[in-house]
């Protein structure tokens, strides 16, 4: 395997994959406006974080469990007399701060808190990637499946519910999934930066798009052209690898824009 | 056996009761018009048959395999979704490119099928989803409203293409409407709502009845005269004074 010893090999497979697993969801957290739930999933997984360090599991999996709890509390609690966005932001901050308060009571030697606010890309291991192409390939395959119910779903509810669908429940379905994202892409990205890769690649290929299976291509394409592009870039800069990342992606938006308006 | 049934459905929106004790049964390719003043429960009526809301008393049975196709009061188009005519007919089945055109030729817009839906007409968005309800050739179309944003010779155009697809595609019809005077002549029962079942029978029935002059007050008994077409000439309605809470037949 020393073609995977390579760190820079390992950073670009890790990124892509990640890529590949926010492009088509990110489409979703546009369309149904899950970017502040997103922020929330990201944020409860720093708790997720310090919670696996306590019970000694590994980290993907305790920022999973933390995640997908989110998405089942956010999904239990909207609805009543809270509007979706003031429960988000509550959630969000909370889960936030209690992790941070919570990786603070750990021996300091143990946490690398940076690493995971902002991604350690260059530090993947190969069960780190086994995680995040996993991850991929489930959450596309999910997406694959239900692709059609889900757009249904998306358009209206009621549409939905009189072809005999059940909404409600791709909507639930698609949180937990933007929860497992998060747990495969919080090594890359970071927690704070995942809301971006799943919103500006995807509303970037909105700008060029004229159907939800483009947008989906063209989202996962310009994620992975920053995912290689940013990654080239923070070596070459010596920059962070997360936020350069970010930075091709935004750059990517830009040219998109620049498209669409010449086509339009 | 009727398509679908609801036998005494109560349904909440919270505290209140937005709809109480209705009971009704939608036969074979009979047409439906339930009626009501604004908030009578209408929509949410409708969405309790398509089986969008569960009632909290009461049931609501429909036939095995039932297809529905619904048309809404409006689609709120999102422009975060990208979607042409032609993708749109292709959910949540896809459907041949065939299949496709006839369907959007039998409501007059087959030219639009690589628009975008959110650059669609009010009038032209409407067909398209009338188009989509009968591509997977329903047993019933229930339609909420389906004309609302339309001007009257359109709204007008609407029911006679939804009466002749009736004819066509043999299906039945349950349509929310308060454009009673362009309604009522293709409409085998009406029903008339304000949270329960005021009164229901025949168009000539309905608007006789005490219970619903009160609702909507006589003015649309004239208008609807005009687009009735009565042919007996019969206006002398002291002798239908129904207040009738059981099916027709």
């Amino acid at each position: 395997m020393t073609f995977l010893d390579d760190f820079m090999a390992r950073a670009i497979l890790a990124a892509v994959g990640t890529a590949s697993a926010c492009g088509t969801l990110g489409c979703f957290v546009v369309w149904r406006r899950m970017a502040y739930f997103g922020d929330a999933t990201a944020h409860a997984a720093i708790l997720g974080v310090a919670l696996a360090l306590l019970f000694s599991v590994s980290i993907p999996l305790g920022v999973l469990i933390v995640a997908v709890a989110m998405a089942l509390l956010v999904g239990s609690l909207s609805g009543s007399t809270i509007t979706p966005d003031s429960l988000l932001g509550v959630l969000s901050h909370s889960a936030l701060a209690l992790g941070l308060v919570s990786v603070s009571l750990m021996p300091s030697a143990r946490v690398d808190l940076d690493a995971y606010l902002f991604g350690d890309i260059l530090v993947v291991s190969s069960f780190d990637l086994g995680v995040i192409w996993g991850g991929a390939i489930v959450v596309c395959a999910i997406l694959a499946w239900r692709w059609q119910a889900l757009l249904s779903g998306i358009l209206s509810s009621d549409l939905a519910y009189a072809a005999g669908l059940n909404p409600k429940r791709d909507r639930m379905l698609l949180m937990i999934l933007v929860a497992a994202v998060v747990a495969v892409s919080i090594k890359v990205v970071g927690a704070l930066l995942i809301t971006a890769m799943l919103i500006i690649p995807a509303a970037a290929a909105r700008l060029i798009a004229r159907g939800p299976e483009a947008m989906a291509g063209y989202a996962t394409l310009i994620g992975v052209i920053a995912a290689i592009g940013g990654l080239y870039a923070a070596r070459a800069l010596g920059t962070p690898a997360g936020p350069s990342i970010i930075c091709g992606a935004a750059a990517l938006f830009c040219i998109a824009s620049v498209i669409g308006k010449l086509r339009a | 056996m009727p398509l679908i049934e609801a036998k005494n459905i109560e349904v909440r929106h919270g505290a209140t009761r937005a709809v109480f004790g209705v009971s009704l049964a939608l036969e074979p390719s009979e047409i439906v018009t339930i009626v009501g003043p604004n908030g009578s429960g209408k929509s949410t009526l409708l969405r309790a048959m398509i089986g969008a809301i569960a009632p909290t008393k009461g049931t609501i049975t429909k036939r095995a395999d039932l297809r529905i196709g619904y048309v809404p009061q409006t689609l709120h188009i999102d422009t975060a979704l990208p979607m042409t005519v032609r993708r749109f007919l292709n959910l949540p089945v896809r459907v041949g490119t065939g299949a496709m055109r006839a369907a959007l030729a039998k409501t007059g817009v087959e030219t639009i099928e690589n628009q975008q839906l959110s650059g669609l007409s009010g009038g032209q968005l409407q067909r398209v989803l009338l188009a989509r309800a009968i591509l997977n050739d329903p047993h019933v179309l229930v339609l909420d409203e389906p004309t609302q944003g339309l001007d009257q010779p359109a709204s007008a155009a609407f029911y006679r293409l939804i009466e002749s697809l009736r004819d066509d595609l043999g299906c039945a019809v349950l349509m929310v409407s308060h454009e009673l005077h362009v309604v009522m002549s293709a409409t085998d029962r009406v029903i008339c709502l304000n949270g329960h079942i005021c009164c229901e029978g025949t168009p000539d029935v309905v608007t006789a009845a005490p219970a619903y002059r009160e609702l909507f007050g006589s003015g649309t008994g004239g208008a609807l005269a005009l687009y009735r077409h009565d042919h007996n000439h019969d206006h002398d309605h002291d002798h239908h004074h129904h207040h009738d809470h059981e099916h027709p037949a």
